[in-house]
């Protein structure tokens, strides 16, 4: 690495108007695992890739539930997440307490935001080292949310963060204007087949690395995991997987952290301000 | 004094056998004293009261109804008295007993719809939400010994469905087709809930006719009462507060009834 | 002297010479109910009334004072409704809370002993409420565990609580204890029979107490779940 002045504190500008400590919590999300959450009209699912730290360990839980309608996937700092993952539930709870009704999604995740930005501008501080997906159920119908440790949320109609997820988001653009009617089966197969883009080819998906999470109004937020995979994973087995070239992106360690490649991903966004960076 | 409490002579059981009863002061390590009756206590009164509030639940909505009268004692001195909020335009709300304690948690619920339009994210108080965190509010406050002296009733639509709830100064807090608060549990309550277990799918007018007739009734048998009141009706087209609506009172045959001087 | 012989919370004081008429502020009420467990073999049955009171008012009719915590357990829960409705939401939250720490539902068994836990803590200020867990334990036997209003608790085989629990416990104690009888035998409870005494039980009961009334709803608990049942009482 080369070094840099600029980069002590995350309450230093750069003179470009960068503040790199954050942009380096970006790319701890690219570090993590990927997961792929969509909508249609009537669901949304959430699909994640485990790893297991080593041969020794069990996968890790990538998928947190946090109230009755509501979870998140997870990529980066896992230990970051289960604090943000503690404070959305106690939100949760305290929604519930006080007016016997879940909280709104888009209430959840600007909470999350407020509490994110906090430390992106105190001196000694560091960002959340997390990205999440948020997929929930509520009174407004399905959503897809995503944030980043720059505190900047996105609502979306689909979305992937985590290592190689630009291959997934790649095949989500491709589908985009389909999802909306999707059935839930269909729905679960454009998932796992975004989720699957971004293994290297030797690699698939199968029931110890991939985890799924279903909400619709009419069901609880339902996690399945290991076994209970295995039918939804039957679903696309045996599919041509895409051909899509995995160009060398982010998490590939030869790649050299250059300008261009601390950009955060363009969220395949719903909402009419998505398309700004974190600069905005 | 106004507000006619539920039966006051009321005691509740002990809380075992040979125990103290609930609010006793208890002295460790079992001796139970009765407080000193002239001891530290924080002034509970209410001053300026309002009496009854009736609802009812229809086919398609909710009726509510109150009169205007702030009584001082047995004083009727303001004649003037809204007690009906419109929320929103899905909920109501109707409060009774100490009219300066729904003032100041009026001007709360107020400013917090206002800063919860401001969020502008489509979402507002609902019936049963209102309902639920007014619950926690008469329960926090009766919990300090500081409680709100006032029975409120939230009506509105909800997920397409009439709701009507309850909540009372200690807390207590139900749903159901027909509430009426104060004297009106006695006088209007049996005639409310009469008219609507014969006529399940009762309409609008037949609704407002049947709280017509027992804030009439009330205001001839309650002697805190008036003959002044506002209606408030809720149905999925939105809510509106009608009135003052002045029911006519006929006293004619009211030198006949004798014997009771 | 009078007064000071009175009961402390009476609302109306009857010095009032020199003073306007006070209401004298009581945090309590009671509004009636009775919950009803009986413990069977491989299931548990809980059933309490419907009807909310205050005083001689009735306050509504269909308001059962039961709530199923988990998958396998019900608990019933009357007296004073405002610390019912409080007690109830702060068990459900540290039940979810569990849930999600712990991966799992709580078994009746903890639930009991949290409940204490959650009653004692209001030793001196207490939830006037009367509480009755039933459900599975561990080993799939039913079970049920009755609590006083600050926290005291034992298992039982069947167990009566609230307004009308003194009408009805001699009687489960002669129906299912098999006490005072000359020569009775102990056989396992069936459901239906369980189920059926409850109707009975509580019929009775609305006969004799004003406090008890309008519907009683029954919960059937087993190891596949709970079933619910409301069976019709006098409304007067």
């Amino acid at each position: 690495m080369f070094r840099n002045q600029y980069d002590n504190d995350v309450t230093i500008w750069s003179p470009q108007g960068r503040i790199h400590q954050l942009e380096y919590a970006m790319e701890a999300v690219k570090q993590g695992s990927a997961a792929v959450g969509i909508k249609s009209k009537t669901h949304a699912i959430l699909i994640a890739l485990k790893r297991a730290p080593s041969e020794l360990s069990a996968h890790q839980k990538k998928i947190l539930p946090i109230d009755d309608h509501v979870a998140v996937a997870i990529a980066g700092l896992t230990a970051d997440a289960r604090l943000l993952c503690n404070f959305m539930r106690s939100e949760c709870l305290d929604s519930r307490w006080a007016y016997d009704q879940a909280l709104p999604i888009s209430r959840l995740v600007s909470m999350v935001g407020n509490k994110s930005q906090i430390p992106t501008q105190r001196y000694g501080r560091r960002p959340f080292g997390v990205g999440l997906l948020i997929a929930g159920y509520d009174s407004a119908g399905p959503h897809i949310y995503q944030t980043c440790p720059s505190a900047n949320y996105y609502d979306c109609k689909a979305m992937a963060i985590g290592a190689r997820s630009q291959s997934a988001r790649t095949y989500l653009e491709k589908y985009l204007d389909t999802f909306a009617e999707c059935s839930l089966e269909e729905l679960v197969k454009h998932g796992l087949r975004a989720l699957r883009d971004t293994l290297p080819s030797e690699m698939n998906l199968n029931t110890k690395n991939c985890s799924l999470g279903i909400v619709s109004v009419d069901m609880k937020f339902k996690i399945y995991d290991d076994e209970k995979v295995a039918s939804y994973l039957a679903l696309i087995e045996g599919e041509e997987r895409s051909t899509a070239a995995p160009d060398g992106e982010e998490g590939d360690a030869a790649a050299p952290a250059t300008r261009t490649d601390l950009q955060p991903p363009v969220p395949v966004s719903a909402a009419a301000d998505g398309e700004e960076g974190m600069e905005s | 004094m106004a507000t006619p409490a539920f039966p006051t002579s009321f005691v509740p059981g002990p809380l075992w056998g040979n125990g103290p009863t609930p609010g006793q002061v208890y002295n460790f390590p079992g001796a139970a004293t009765a407080p000193d009756q002239w001891g530290t206590q924080r002034t509970l009164n209410p001053s300026v009261t309002t009496t009854s509030v009736l609802a009812v639940k229809y086919k398609d909505g909710v009726v509510m109804a109150a009169d205007m009268l702030g009584s001082y004692g047995s004083l009727a001195r303001y004649r003037n008295c809204p007690r009906l909020q419109k929320i929103n335009d899905k909920t109501i709300l109707g409060c009774s007993g100490d009219y300066a304690d729904f003032q100041f948690l009026s001007n709360i619920i107020n400013q917090r719809v206002v800063e919860e339009e401001c969020l502008n994210d489509g979402f507002s108080y609902t019936p049963p939400g209102l309902h639920s965190w007014l619950t926690r509010v008469m329960y926090n406050r009766r919990s300090q010994f500081n409680p709100l002296w006032n029975t409120y009733l939230v009506g509105g639509i909800h997920q397409e469905k009439p709701f009507l709830g309850y909540v009372d100064k200690i807390g207590i807090a139900y749903e159901a087709d027909t509430i009426a608060t104060g004297f009106g549990a006695y006088l209007a309550l049996p005639i409310l809930r009469d008219a609507v277990e014969k006529n399940k799918k009762m309409e609008e007018k037949q609704a407002v006719e049947l709280i017509d007739r027992c804030m009439k009734l009330l205001f001839y048998r309650d002697a805190r009462s008036l003959n002044k009141y506002q209606v408030a009706v809720v149905t999925k087209k939105g809510s509106e507060i009608r009135g003052p609506i002045v029911s006519e009172a006929n006293w004619e045959i009211a030198h006949m009834v004798k014997g009771y001087e | 002297m009078e007064a000071m012989a009175m009961m402390p919370y009476q609302q109306e004081q009857t010095n009032h010479i020199e003073r306007p008429i006070q209401h004298r502020f009581s945090p309590y009420d009671f509004n009636g109910g009775t919950v009803l467990a009986i413990a069977g073999e491989d299931f548990a049955v809980i059933a309490s009334d419907t009807r909310l009171m205050t005083g001689f008012s009735i306050l509504a009719r269909d308001v059962p004072k039961t709530t199923q915590y988990t998958t396998n357990t019900v608990v019933g829960s009357c007296g004073f409704h405002g610390d019912v409705l409080t007690l109830t939401k702060v068990i459900q939250t540290r039940l979810k809370m569990f849930t999600y720490l712990h991966q799992k539902e709580m078994d009746t068994s903890s639930v009991a002993a949290m409940l204490s836990t959650v009653l004692y803590y209001r030793r001196f200020f207490p939830y006037y409420v009367y509480n009755i867990v039933a459900g599975i334990d561990t080993e799939g036997k039913g079970c049920v565990y009755s609590f006083d209003p600050v926290g005291s608790y034992e298992r039982e085989t069947y167990r009566a609580g609230g307004s009308a629990s003194s009408m009805l416990q001699p009687l489960l104690d002669n129906q299912i204890g098999m006490k005072n009888q000359e020569g009775a035998k102990q056989v396992p409870l069936a459901k239906a029979k369980a189920v059926a005494l409850v109707k009975d039980v509580f019929t009775s009961a609305a006969e004799r107490d004003i406090h008890t009334g309008d519907a009683v709803c029954i919960h059937v608990i087993t190891k596949q779940g709970t079933t619910k049942e409301t069976y019709p009482l006098r409304r007067d």
